[in-house]
């Protein structure tokens, strides 16, 4: 029996092999993996006693996230406080040990935590540890402006809209808003107190970020890339001349201007430029246009300013959401089916978030060229050396120069004595472009406007959407001329 | 040195490291423990004397190290069970003595030959027949997680399946010296026993819902078939005959068909039904949730642990109570607990030390004489193994995880009374293979 038994024991002892190499796949090979897990509460607790890094407010005062020191049972924790909880929940996001994270706390954790792979942090957090000193992250200082981006939280107040806010010459984004928000303070304290809170819209989805996730149709505004397209083709000038009949013919069918909410003057204009055209915001002209252009080139031209692809930020990437011609809940990339008269003055199933339109008036601004857009501007370590600091970097171009300067004359059109005179500034220039999105329920538009200023040297692009909120001229333009004065009076 | 001193140093080796363990508890949460637990190192230093002094007049002539691994094993696992909750360390403490106790009696009640237990097979065999029934009787039996294996009397609850696991291994040792001459020639009639317990294991996997403990069952049975014939035929036709029950039971018993779902696919990307909470979530945090987690817990230890008593096992209470952060952390999971706290240093250790236990087992199997002690030694000894490979292996996503206990580490007090008696078998075998003949 000898013999069977030595075999035997080969195979139970093989079996304690087995288990000594699993715990070994799993300690040393997958324990990284399993770390950055969004669901491994072990990692985030156990980073409780990491002292995270502050968050700042452009100005480089205005505290986002903090910390509590506690002692419990014997150890020193940190607990995470956001004394200015609600001005920016949307960039800064949280830091929980029941609700994981979002925001920069999520997309940052590592240079919050000193975890990061930068040198001179894993020098000093390894330092730290073997002192046994508390270590401490890094901090983030965003280009949140508090004093616009306050003012942008209270005139969104008690609707279901969102406005955003870039510097067009860098991308920096000044105003990320959202509303209805939440306090993030309430994340693990009381989250039900945040599902709880309603708002103008059903669902009120606090937690959602309109700004950079809520997909709407861009209605008017959109005739801006239209524009683009028909300008920078070549196809047309500024003064290229169109009969308006008052109606475009879409297949064999008549759809009328008066069908346009967004329009102001007469139904049918007559003979007009295209400045008039994207002045008064006329259907049948833009209809014409996007017919004579084709579906292609009006896409060509959505994808140079952003379109198709998920907009570049530090957030996380799941908390953005590409904007173009959607297909169910998927982003439909063929053309084939689209209707370029109907895309042309921006409905057919178009969704874009405020986010991708502040873009797009933000390239026109910086003479086509689209900037990344960033939130976070540099990063200090606890010693207060710049670890990095972010410097301005071009997307890409959009349109030639000289389209820009051409739909900037138009865009201040419609401001100076068309739909959006509702945005003028007394002394400065505003170049703008009013929406008034239909929403699929009859007589409730999505109000939308885009817009910058100074129309000759820009210094602020802003988009705004107000859901439900009838005429763009009328809701969203006073919003945005507030937030772009808010931001120029900064100096 | 003589047999019985060199068990007696490796015991005050464990008193030390037992204390040293408890010392680095109370150093790293002294603000929740008190000084009295350092005691627990003196007490069971002198519980393992005690237990000593009966091997040293029971069974001298046994093998020396298998007595330390196992206290060695009991303290690792009391110390771990003291560090998540110091109250049950004291219950596991009393169960330990209880077993020691039991350990002890087992030794004097079988010390002249413990081969008469042979005679009494067929009691053994249906013993550990109705032990295995008992979780399923209606008014005593509870379902735990799904899986029906406990017995609750009177408020208190253990496995029967931990001691019908010794009396199965005792039948099939008398059973199989017996017919293994006859069985070996493998006529098809003789088949039969092998049909019988094949459909035992079955029935036991339908009725406890555990694909585990028939697995244990089965593989010890299907060992000691070969340890008994040498067949290897048998091995492959009792493998096939498992599989293709598994692969029934899959088919038709929903929670075992969970539990591989479990297995190959903790996460989902997408969501998924979830059963308990009667709607859509991601599988990690529902079903696989005490998987996952316990996953977490194992990476968290990387090469070097977070150290005893700095691991991280509930949540830091900001507002309110803290909450456990792995389920069944003490019993089925007190692995991932070790192997947070220690690290692969730890934990690797822990096996070894295991697979020593092992090594020493199937020692005895080979050194023993008769028929009946190496069919028992090496069929105790194998249980053993596969037990700890069943339950760890599970663990470490190497098999569909089962809840069973870790032998000697796990808090449970059936399970620790059960591998003492364990124990003192291969002690009993052990010490009559080396005696010198009269």
């Amino acid at each position: 029996m000898n013999a069977q038994i030595s075999r035997l024991a080969l195979v139970g002892l093989a079996l304690m092999v087995a288990l000594i190499l699993g715990t070994t796949y799993w300690q040393a090979w997958a324990s990284a993996g399993l770390a950055d897990r969004q669901d491994n509460a072990i990692q985030r607790v156990a980073q409780f006693t990491v002292k995270r890094g502050l968050i700042y407010a452009g100005d480089g005062r205005t505290l986002l996230a903090t910390n509590v020191r506690k002692q419990v049972g014997g150890q020193t924790l940190y607990f995470r406080r956001y004394p200015n909880g609600r001005l920016a929940p949307e960039v800064v996001g949280y830091s929980t040990q029941s609700r994981s994270q979002a925001g920069l706390e999520r997309s940052y954790n590592d240079c919050l935590t000193g975890s990061n792979s930068n040198l001179s942090t894993v020098f000093h957090t390894a330092i730290d540890r073997l002192k046994g000193v508390t270590v401490t992250g890094n901090d983030l200082y965003t280009t949140i402006d508090p004093r616009a981006q306050r003012l942008a939280n209270r005139l969104l107040a008690g609707k279901c809209a969102a406005a955003v806010a870039l510097e067009p010459s860098t991308g920096k984004v000044y105003v990320l808003a959202s509303s209805p928000s939440y306090d993030p303070n309430l994340v693990e304290k009381n989250f039900a107190q945040i599902t709880r809170s309603g708002g103008a819209c059903k669902p009120a989805s606090p937690l959602f970020d309109r700004a950079t996730q809520g997909l709407y149709a861009p209605g008017s505004t959109f005739k801006v890339v239209t524009a683009s397209a028909a300008l920078d083709t070549g196809r047309f000038t500024p003064d290229s001349t169109f009969f308006d009949p008052g109606y475009c013919v879409e297949y064999g069918q008549k759809v009328f201007n008066a069908g346009n909410p967004d329009q102001t003057g007469p139904e049918s204009f007559g003979t007009v430029s295209l400045t008039t055209a994207l002045q008064h915001s006329i259907n049948a002209v833009f209809c014409k246009i996007g017919q004579a252009l084709g579906a292609g080139p009006i896409v060509d031209y959505m994808k140079r300013y952003g379109f198709y692809s998920v907009p570049p930020l530090e957030t996380p990437i799941d908390e953005r959401a590409a904007s173009g011609r959607y297909k169910g809940h998927r982003l439909d990339r063929s053309t084939s089916d689209a209707d370029p008269g109907r895309l042309a003055f921006g409905q057919e199933r178009l969704l874009v978030t405020p986010f991708q339109m502040a873009m797009v008036a933000a390239a026109i601004a910086n003479h086509g060229v689209v900037m990344r857009p960033h939130v976070v501007d540099k990063i200090l370590s606890p010693n207060r050396g710049i670890l990095t600091r972010r410097h301005p970097e071009k997307l890409g171009r959009a349109i030639k120069p000289e389209t820009a300067s051409e739909l900037t004359t138009m865009m201040e059109a419609v401001v100076t004595g068309g739909t959006g005179t509702a945005a003028q500034i007394p002394g400065i220039q505003v170049a703008g472009k009013t929406g008034t999105a239909e929403t699929g329920i009859p007589h409730q538009y999505n109000a939308w406007f885009i817009a910058f200023a100074p129309a000759d040297h820009p210094r602020v692009a802003v988009a705004v959407v107000v859901e439900n909120g009838g005429f763009g001229g009328r809701t969203a333009a006073p919003i945005a001329k507030a937030i772009m004065q808010a931001i120029l009076r900064r100096g | 040195m003589s047999l019985r001193n060199r068990e007696l140093a490796n015991l005050v080796a464990v008193g030390v490291l037992t204390g040293l363990g408890f010392a680095s508890v109370y150093i790293a949460r002294q603000h929740v423990v008190s000084t009295g637990s350092l005691s627990y190192a003196v007490f069971f230093l002198c519980l393992y004397v005690a237990a000593h002094v009966v091997t040293r007049l029971t069974v001298p002539n046994a093998d020396p190290y298998l007595l330390p691994i196992a206290g060695l094993l009991s303290a690792v696992g009391v110390t771990e069970i003291y560090r998540i909750n110091p109250d049950d360390a004291f219950r596991q403490g009393l169960w330990i003595v209880i077993a020691v106790a039991l350990f002890a009696a087992t030794l004097v009640a079988l010390r002249r030959d413990y081969r008469r237990l042979e005679s009494y097979k067929y009691i053994a065999g249906l013993t550990a027949i109705f032990l295995l029934v008992l979780p399923a009787l209606p008014g005593i039996g509870t379902t735990v997680n799904g899986a029906r294996l406990w017995v609750e009397v009177g408020g208190y609850q253990f496995q029967p399946g931990e001691l019908a696991k010794i009396m199965l291994i005792v039948f099939l040792a008398g059973y199989l010296r017996e017919k293994r001459e006859v069985l070996a020639q493998g006529r098809l009639k003789d088949f039969g026993p092998l049909l019988v317990i094949w459909g035992g294991a079955m029935l036991v996997l339908v009725e406890t819902n555990d694909l585990g403990s028939a697995l244990l069952y089965f593989g010890i049975f299907l060992g000691m078939l070969y340890v008994a014939t040498g067949r290897g035929l048998f091995v492959g036709l009792g493998g096939a005959l498992f599989l293709a029950g598994s692969a029934a039971a899959y088919k038709l018993i929903p929670h075992v068909r969970e539990r591989v779902t479990i297995w190959l696919h903790p996460w989902t990307d997408h969501k998924v039904y979830c059963p308990q909470v009667d709607r859509l979530t991601l599988r990690q945090d529902c079903q696989s949730y005490q998987l996952v987690k316990s996953l977490y817990s194992i990476g968290n230890g990387h090469f070097g642990g977070t150290g005893l008593g700095r691991g991280t096992f509930v949540t830091v209470p900001d507002h309110g109570k803290p909450h456990e952060l792995i389920p069944y952390l003490k019993t089925d999971f007190i692995y991932s607990a070790i192997a947070q706290e220690l690290g692969l240093i730890g934990a690797a250790a822990l096996l070894l030390v295991y697979m020593l236990f092992v090594a020493r087992g199937f020692r005895i199997a080979l050194l023993a004489q008769d028929g009946f002690s190496k069919l028992a030694a090496a069929g105790l000894t194998f249980g053993f193994a596969l037990q700890t490979f069943i339950i760890v292996g599970g663990i470490l996503r190497i098999i569909p995880l089962t809840g069973i206990t870790l032998p000697f580490v796990s808090y449970g007090g059936s399970s620790v009374v059960a591998n003492f008696v364990l124990l003192a078998g291969l002690l009993l075998i052990s010490n009559r293979a080396a005696r010198p003949p009269s």
